[in-house]
């Protein structure tokens, strides 16, 4: 492996200025390690504010890894630890002062599997909201529909509020997980694969949800479905065994890729 | 396709598999019948003494008509004594296990010891309390009786929160992470709520395990022949009458006897039922 290809700064290949492009969460000289087994070396990204980000790579290159930094997820678990720097606007995300709870209430995630709470679809979405803020029943309940429309599912669930979660199909769970997600009002939200375990149907509206919510959110996601990436992202970050290979603006990876894994990867000829 | 078919060899296989089968039928019988004969019994003998004096009058000294009331209410007391002060223990000691420590060397340690006070004979826990408590009280008590059941249902209560709240899959802690919830909430909001079922089935289960418990009472309740509630003194139980009168020589105790032994298996096959009643919505849901 050319040692050229992995020192390239990842920003250079960001677009030329047409438009304002502000870095949301800007990640710099990233390592993350398992125990002693190191899996991410060496990252540099930024994730632009309002653009949806595609992470794609072979399984294991450490895309899902690289998510779960964001929002601190892999603290839940001891011997696992990132050095580097990782900033959301100018807040360092890994500072071991940093409000694990605050953060994740600024930067949502959303799963491969849909994990509906065990409780009622009312409460599922309205849970989240109590957390921190103290709500009037009516204004409760106008968010907690606001936050399923958002979510294309009020039409579905108006009438059955309160069933429980888990009763709903998966497509479905995973648009309440989505709903649950946006009802907190995070800046940022991370798709971790998340239509791996739905059919075509409910991936194509969990698509069409993802672009629109990028009008307000900035979105990263791990797909290891490539015209996915293509279809909902503006930028596509290719990661192959915990380095980041190539970022840059969607059409240009998948037409005009710089780097030759890229361009193996993303037409199918891969190993 | 060229696999030559030996038919001697599947003969022979078919012929071991009937023996074996044929096998597990007979010690299947074999269990099943001594514990119907049990049961038949028992339903034969303590339904004829079953009536509304059983469940309204006091143990008769031998000779004269009575009833289990004292030893039922007592057995009742105990039962809630104890399962109150060891419920709370057990759930707080397995959900660190399950949640807060469960890559500490700490829990392995408490784990191993759990597992040995679980299988550790009751008598040992009778013995135990009669040590701590009624040689220093200097009498035997209702307090003494509640704590030796409570000391058998802590381990079960804590290897079953342990269990169940380890089969909540990480991804609904990950999920409730997500959003911002602190660990404290997340265990009692989310973990508790997906593993409840089986939680109130472990309770209940530890239930069923001490209401026949003869040993620990014998050492520290002891028994009383009259109407008691206070606690500083014996209290009679349904296990420690039933295992007087029924080697009393006096043929009403023994009828007696067996009355209070049909009750108590009612009232553990209903916990029972309840019990699996709650595992099996625990599955659906």
């Amino acid at each position: 492996m050319s040692v050229a290809a992995i020192t390239v700064p990842a920003v250079s290949h960001a677009p030329s200025s047409a438009e304002d492009l502000a870095e949301k969460i800007s990640i710099r000289n990233l390592d993350f390690f398992y125990g002693d087994n190191q899996a991410l070396r060496d990252i540099n990204v930024p994730l632009y504010q309002g653009k949806v980000t595609a992470f794609i790579g072979p399984s294991g290159c450490g895309k899902s890894t690289l998510l779960r930094i964001l929002n601190r997820m892999y603290d839940l678990y001891p011997n696992q630890r990132a050095t580097g720097h990782v900033r959301l606007d100018n807040d360092d995300i890994l500072s071991p002062s940093q409000d694990l709870n605050l953060l994740r209430a600024k930067v949502g995630m959303v799963f491969q599997k849909p994990t509906p709470f065990p409780m009622t679809i009312f409460e599922n979405i309205a849970f989240g909201i109590r957390l921190y803020e103290r709500l009037p029943k009516s204004e409760l309940e106008d968010r907690v529909r606001h936050a399923l429309e958002r979510a294309a599912l009020w039409e579905e669930v108006k009438n059955k509020l309160n069933a429980n979660g888990l009763s709903l199909s998966g497509g479905q769970q995973q648009r309440l997980c989505i709903a649950r997600t946006v009802a907190v009002r995070p800046e940022v939200i991370l798709f971790d694969e998340p239509c791996s375990a739905l059919d075509p149907i409910s991936t194509a509206k969990i698509e069409e949800l993802i672009d629109e919510l990028k009008d307000d959110y900035t979105i990263a996601i791990v797909t290891h479905n490539m015209q996915q990436a293509a279809r909902v992202s503006d930028f596509t970050a290719f990661m192959y065994l915990g380095e980041l290979v190539e970022f840059g603006e969607t059409t240009r990876i998948f037409t005009n890729p710089d780097d030759r894994r890229t361009q193996d990867y993303i037409t199918g000829r891969f190993g | 396709m060229a696999a030559t078919f030996q038919s001697s060899l599947y003969a022979s296989r078919r012929r071991r598999n009937r023996i074996s089968m044929g096998l597990a039928f007979a010690a299947t019988a074999f269990g099943l019948s001594w514990l119907v004969l049990i049961l038949a019994v028992l339903l034969w003998e303590g339904f004829s003494g079953l009536s509304l004096a059983v469940f309204t009058e006091m143990t008769p000294p031998p000779g004269s008509a009575g009833g289990l009331l004292n030893p039922i209410v007592g057995s009742l007391v105990m039962t809630t004594i104890a399962v109150l002060i060891s419920t709370p223990l057990g759930i707080l000691a397995g959900t660190y296990m399950a949640e807060y420590g469960r890559y500490d060397r700490l829990t392995t340690v408490v784990r191993f010891i759990n597992d040995i006070l679980l299988s550790a004979p009751s008598i040992v826990v009778g013995l135990f309390v009669y040590e701590v408590m009624v040689a220093q009280m200097g009498h035997f008590s209702g307090w003494a009786g509640a704590v030796s059941l409570a000391v058998i249902v802590v381990p079960v209560v804590v290897r079953t929160t342990e269990d169940m709240l380890i089969l909540v899959p990480d991804t609904l802690r990950e999920a409730a992470a997500s959003i911002g919830l602190p660990r404290s909430l997340m265990i009692t909001k989310v973990a508790y709520r997906a593993a409840r079922a089986g939680m109130v089935t472990g309770v209940l289960l530890a239930v069923a395990r001490i209401s026949g418990e003869t040993a620990p009472l014998l050492f520290t309740a002891l028994n009383n022949q009259f109407w008691s509630l206070n606690l500083n003194a014996p209290v009679a139980s349904l296990p420690v009458v039933i295992f007087q009168f029924a080697l009393s020589p006096y043929h009403d105790w023994q009828k007696l006897a067996w009355t209070g032994a049909l009750i108590i298996t009612l009232a553990v096959l209903a916990l029972s039922i309840i019990a699996r009643t709650l595992a099996a919505q625990r599955k659906t849901s």
